[in-house]
């Protein structure tokens, strides 16, 4: 039953070979069983999950099911969800109970979709490999010494060691498509603006975006579908009619323009990931579809520009956590810039920190010029390169991520390292693109991802891209060995 | 730029932060050497070219000026760290 996909288990829900409630023990005792070797889930909802498995047992019973009711899911602690602990990884939120839900948890609520709890991430969301949460580092099923990736690291896992069928993530930088290259499954970051961020914890509110992170682009579309749409709650929402993705999964690809930017494949990619890739590259050429290469020429601008355009925002945004309203409050504040300055210092990890100083000395006066200005300025000249590209071709391919998942502990000790794991997914962000990445074959045991990304509100013709490789490839439906 | 102790102090005391004096030397380090890493960007080329707040230059969406929230001071409350009589407490500011 676990290693069936969404589209299977809603089939067999609706036939009547298992119950929702059957399908939903079957997950949470995954959980139990495997979860202490991976630390993917922070808060697993036991009681509320089967409460809500039964509640869709009744929906398919009388007929009123949708494609999501009683498929259970994992859902990235950064979205909040009322009554269940929200903690963002961080122990700022280690006591919060968020009083409301998100939109994207209320919209899977509605659709009968089971929540099996709340999964490990970087702490607010920062961070490359998931070993910045408070809640200690996530591990990778394929291989228990090396990362997950992140910053949706648990989801990844999760969904890789098939602990749920699918998952939520968020994606600032990368933190959907690279631990989802990093632990071999798909995942999808949409157009900015395509889901709410209501209720999503803010980290950098221009760049940050939910999406999914799943076994299959067919998975992701049936997702996307239930989330994705307008919502007056997020200013930045976009109002525009949501595609019919899983209808448009079947349209072939002969023809389809296919860019290979030159600089995805130049110094920094480890040589066997680029092999993997070309060699995906080639699949879309037998389906009929032409390769070109393209250029981004301000590619090494993406990583220095997020660098000061992400600190700036999250600096800014994580001034609200101030130990006054919720989360952590230090013990006997002396006054009240004593309760700021302890609670936010006791309360914040170090990776948080140095955003916050990062983001604060870059917006200090007599500096703002000099960095945010430049950065966004560099912005749009990375927005102008892919805008120039897509003119083009239909969608840029290339590697997610420069390498296969590192060991734990390797990039921890110098920050900039860390952040150039990210070097070919957060140029998508500042452009405010949809991206995906899909498995796409392995190195030494552990997977490589193909980043496919498309024109704005193009998520339709990228799952059906990714879907139609899915059909002639096997690797997204590999699963680790000791997960099976 | 190269920061140095001094300069990290006054940074965190800006963004309300407190960090212990042992770990001041380390975030000296981390903290310069990204501010060199970003200054890559002055090499780039920017004059002229209007800087992007919005990927989509997008802009703020208006509403009617109407009433849309109900009142739920005591849900909010329930979850924060100390309050009373419906305010939210803290050290004594005004002596």
């Amino acid at each position: 039953m676990h290693t069936k996909t969404i589209v299977e288990l809603g089939a067999g829900l609706r036939a009547g070979e298992f119950s929702s409630e059957e399908l939903t023990r079957r997950f949470l005792d995954r959980i139990k069983h495997h979860d202490r070797r991976l630390n993917s889930f922070v808060t697993v909802t036991e009681a509320a999950a089967l409460e809500q498995a039964r509640a869709a047992d009744r929906r398919l019973a009388s007929g009123d099911a949708g494609p999501l009711t009683g498929i259970p899911f994992a859902h990235k602690d950064i979205f909040c969800t009322e009554g269940v602990k929200t903690s963002c990884g961080s122990r700022m939120l280690d006591n919060f109970t968020a009083p409301y839900d998100a939109t994207v948890t209320a919209r899977l609520k509605e659709a009968g979709a089971v929540m099996l709890g709340k999964t490990n991430m970087d702490e607010f969301a920062m961070g490359s490999s998931n070993e910045t949460s408070y809640y200690g580092p996530v591990r990778n099923p394929w291989n228990t010494d090396a990362v997950p990736g992140g910053s949706s690291g648990g989801s990844a896992a999760a969904v890789a060691a098939r602990l749920a069928p699918a998952a939520t993530g968020t994606d600032t930088g990368g933190s959907i498509r690279q631990p989802a290259a990093l632990c071999g499954i798909t995942g999808i970051k949409p157009t900015y603006g395509r889901v709410s961020r209501y209720g999503m914890i803010a980290f950098a509110s221009s760049l940050d975006q939910g999406g999914v992170m799943a076994g299959t682009a067919q998975d992701c579309a049936m997702l996307l579908e239930a989330m994705a749409g307008f919502d007056e709650r997020d200013s930045t929402s976009v109002d525009r009619p949501v595609d019919d993705y899983p209808a448009a999964l079947d349209q072939p690809l002969k023809g389809l323009k296919i860019g290979l930017p030159r600089e995805y494949f130049g110094e920094g990619l480890e040589l066997a990931v680029g092999e993997a890739v070309e060699a995906a590259i080639e699949e879309f050429r037998k389906l009929g579809a032409e390769v070109r290469d393209i250029s981004l020429p301000n590619t090494h601008l993406a990583v220095p520009t997020y660098y000061v355009v992400a600190p700036a925002e999250c600096s800014s945004n994580l001034s609200r956590f101030d130990g006054v309203r919720f989360g952590y409050r230090c013990e006997n504040p002396a006054d009240l810039t004593d309760l700021y300055v302890r609670s936010r210092g006791e309360g914040f990890g170090p990776e948080v920190k140095r955003r916050i100083m990062v983001g604060t000395y870059a917006l200090s006066a007599g500096y703002y010029d000099a960095y945010y200005l430049k950065a966004q300025q560099a912005r749009r000249l990375i927005r102008d390169d892919f805008q120039r590209a897509l003119g083009e071709v239909d969608v840029i391919m290339g590697p997610t991520s420069p390498t296969v998942a590192f060991r734990l502990g390797e990039k921890t000790d110098d920050p900039v390292t860390m952040y150039l794991s990210d070097i070919y997914t957060i140029a998508v962000n500042l452009a405010g693109l949809p991206g995906m990445s899909v498995p796409a074959g392995f190195v030494e045991g552990l997977p490589v991802g193909l980043q496919i990304i498309g024109n704005y509100f193009s998520e339709a013709r990228l799952l059906n891209v990714a879907h139609q490789y899915q059909q002639v490839t096997d690797w997204h439906r590999r699963v680790p060995e000791d997960f099976v | 730029m190269a920061l140095d102790p001094s300069e990290v102090r006054k940074i965190a005391h800006l963004a309300r932060l407190g960090i212990d004096e042992q770990d001041i030397p380390a975030y000296a380090r981390n903290l310069s050497d990204i501010l060199a890493f970003v200054e890559q960007l002055n090499a780039a080329d920017t004059s002229d070219i209007a800087p992007l707040a919005h990927p989509l230059d997008a802009t703020q969406r208006l509403r009617s000026d109407a009433v849309t929230e109900v009142d739920q001071r005591d849900h909010f409350q329930s979850i924060a760290p100390q309050v009373e009589a419906g305010l939210y407490l803290v050290p004594k500011v005004i002596e």
